[in-house]
């Protein structure tokens, strides 16, 4: 095609729908029927479905491979770490981190911000010190922090939100003071979709001299996350959330950092010698790996990453982006509906609320038809009680979502509008 | 619509959903209690008036689905008027038609209006929505001071 024709043409022709069916392809689950219904994912914010490459790679794995890393004198354990630790080298390259050595693996975000609030602010959080996070963190960048502060004594701050769902940056400049010792804050909201101004963040903390945590989980999958660019101090992500596996995840942090953090787990693997006099850590990222790693589950990511390195990111972006608009189009006409997150910076997150009709209900009803979305609290009550409710409905959007699982959508709705009628 | 759905929202649930009745706060409760669902963030409060063991008068407060506020509304209609112990019978019978369904043994037709909760057990998913009421009546009745889960 003549470049020139395709830059001309209207973003949504830009994406034709070929190009989407044959990436449903590549996702066997979303071939399923669900009472007699083809199934409708729209709940890829709780987890994405996994391409046929991500399968193989594990079940190869554990075909060809499987021995325990950085363990066995033998071929396949040589094997094994090889797999392992190219894995981590692909974790590195996605964030763009300097060093293979700033890539910790974990079980995920959450067990990421965990270890950095255990080690490192364990350190460096003291009684009268302040950690700041915003109004929209999921419970995972929140209850580690209370945790924290309960334990040293320090104070949590809450930078908040308009109700458009956008954070008020002023109002976290203002909140950043001397003794803040660490922001921690979602670079994507897992509720409203709100894409955070990081890099205006990092800035605004460092210049005074406060590290940033940011929690990649809803993030990675859809935006081109790079930390040097962003300028942040520790970065986490989940695997099953980027059409990988459960169980892993991992924790980028800047090396000066890791260097000067102690252990999080004591175990095999995190230790260069033991004696019961002494002990002596391994460097990272191996000081924060204790116990035999979720091998199979890092040969999942990297293979995750592969998967998504193979898609051109500016076309998946342009196409999450375009069935986003059709969404909020199609949504914001149905009657009583409310959207709730609405920043101008957002991703495929779909909250919302019906007048009069429980998210459960919305729930159950749309899964009849096969639709599967998310209902409840979204692990973020704080940010519920923000906008006054219990709950809302969230259909979230993966790179395999479509213009037909919207249309599916609102024929769910009308449904669920009639039992309520 | 599947029957299961029209069995699970028959007419009596939506119209006990959108308007609950007993749906206040009573003067002087001689008993009371909480329930919720952490996964759901429903969540309910329960109080009634005990004279010489007959439930006087019951009513509730809360947010949650269709199912959760009319299983409530249909329970504060049921239980009123009865002694404790019929009132904790019935909680058994009604936890066995949720839970077990048609291998329960409960005949759903001699519960009454309560029939209705009979299409609840085929969603598993949804069954400590309607249980949350119940769950609370017993911890009311029985004085707890801990709030109830049926999680």
């Amino acid at each position: 095609m003549n470049p020139r024709a395709s830059r001309l043409q209207p973003l949504a022709k830009r994406f034709e729908p070929y190009q989407v069916e044959r990436l449903r392809q590549a996702f066997p689950i979303l071939a399923q029927r669900i009472y007699g219904k083809p199934l409708v994912y729209l709940d890829s914010a709780a987890t994405s479905q996994k391409p046929q490459a991500v399968i193989d790679a594990m079940s190869r794995f554990f075909l060809e491979e499987n021995a325990n890393v950085h363990r066995g004198v033998h071929y396949l354990s040589l094997r094994a770490t090889e797999a392992y630790e190219q894995a981590r080298a692909k974790v590195q390259r996605f964030l763009n981190a300097e060093h293979v050595e700033e890539i910790v693996f974990v079980r995920g975000t959450t067990e990421a911000v965990n270890l950095v609030a255990q080690t490192y602010g364990k350190v460096h959080v003291r009684a009268g010190d302040e950690v700041l996070i915003s109004a929209m963190e999921h419970h995972s960048n929140i209850v580690p922090w209370q945790m924290l502060c309960e334990q040293s004594g320090a104070r949590l701050l809450v930078a908040p939100i308009d109700d458009a769902g956008e954070l008020l940056l002023d109002e976290l400049e203002r909140l950043i003071g001397p003794r803040t010792k660490l922001v921690a804050i979602t670079h994507v909201s897992n509720v409203l979709g709100t894409v955070n101004p990081i890099r205006r963040i990092v800035q605004l903390a460092h210049a005074r001299g406060t590290p940033v945590l940011v929690d990649g989980a809803q993030a990675a999958p859809h935006l081109k996350v790079d930390v040097r660019a962003l300028g942040c101090d520790f970065y986490a992500l989940s695997g099953h959330k980027m059409y990988g596996p459960t169980g892993i995840g991992a924790l980028y942090g800047r090396r000066e950092l890791l260097e000067a953090m102690p252990p999080y787990q004591g175990g095999g693997d995190m230790i260069l010698s033991v004696s019961f006099d002494k002990t002596l850590y391994n460097k990272p990222p191996y000081r924060f790996e204790a116990g035999t790693p979720n091998m199979v589950g890092a040969i999942g990511l990297g293979a995750a990453i592969d998967f998504l390195g193979g898609l051109d990111a500016d076309a998946l972006a342009g196409h999450e982006q375009a069935v986003l608009a059709y969404a909020q189009q199609a949504l914001a006409a149905v009657p009583g509906l409310r959207l709730i997150g609405t920043a101008a910076d957002k991703i495929g997150v779909l909250s919302f609320v019906l007048d009069g009709i429980h998210p459960h209900d919305i729930g159950t009803i749309l899964d009849r038809e096969g639709i599967a979305i998310r209902t409840g609290h979204h692990c973020a009550q704080p940010l519920m009680q923000r906008y006054g409710l219990a709950a809302t409905a969230r259909a979230s959007l993966g790179c395999y979502s479509n213009e037909q699982d919207i249309d599916a959508l609102l024929a769910g709705l009308a449904k669920v509008q009639e039992v309520f009628r | 619509m599947s029957d299961p759905l029209r069995e699970l929202y028959q007419e009596v649930i939506v119209d006990h959903g959108k308007r609950p009745r007993n749906f206040r706060r009573l003067e002087a409760p001689s008993r009371s209690a909480e329930g919720f669902n952490p996964l759901c963030g429903d969540q309910l409060r329960l109080e009634l008036k005990l004279a010489d063991g007959v439930i006087e008068d019951i009513a509730f407060q809360g947010q949650g689905c269709a199912i959760s506020q009319a299983s409530a509304s249909l329970l504060t209609l049921a239980v009123k008027g009865m002694r404790q112990e019929q009132a904790l019978e019935l909680f058994v019978r009604v936890h066995a038609l949720l839970t077990e369904g048609p291998g329960s043994q409960v005949a759903p037709e001699t519960l009454g209006k309560l029939a209705v909760l009979a299409g609840v057990w085929e969603f598993p998913l949804r069954v400590k929505c309607a249980a949350l009421a119940w769950h609370t009546l017993r911890s009311a009745l029985a004085g707890d001071a801990a709030p109830v889960s049926t999680e």
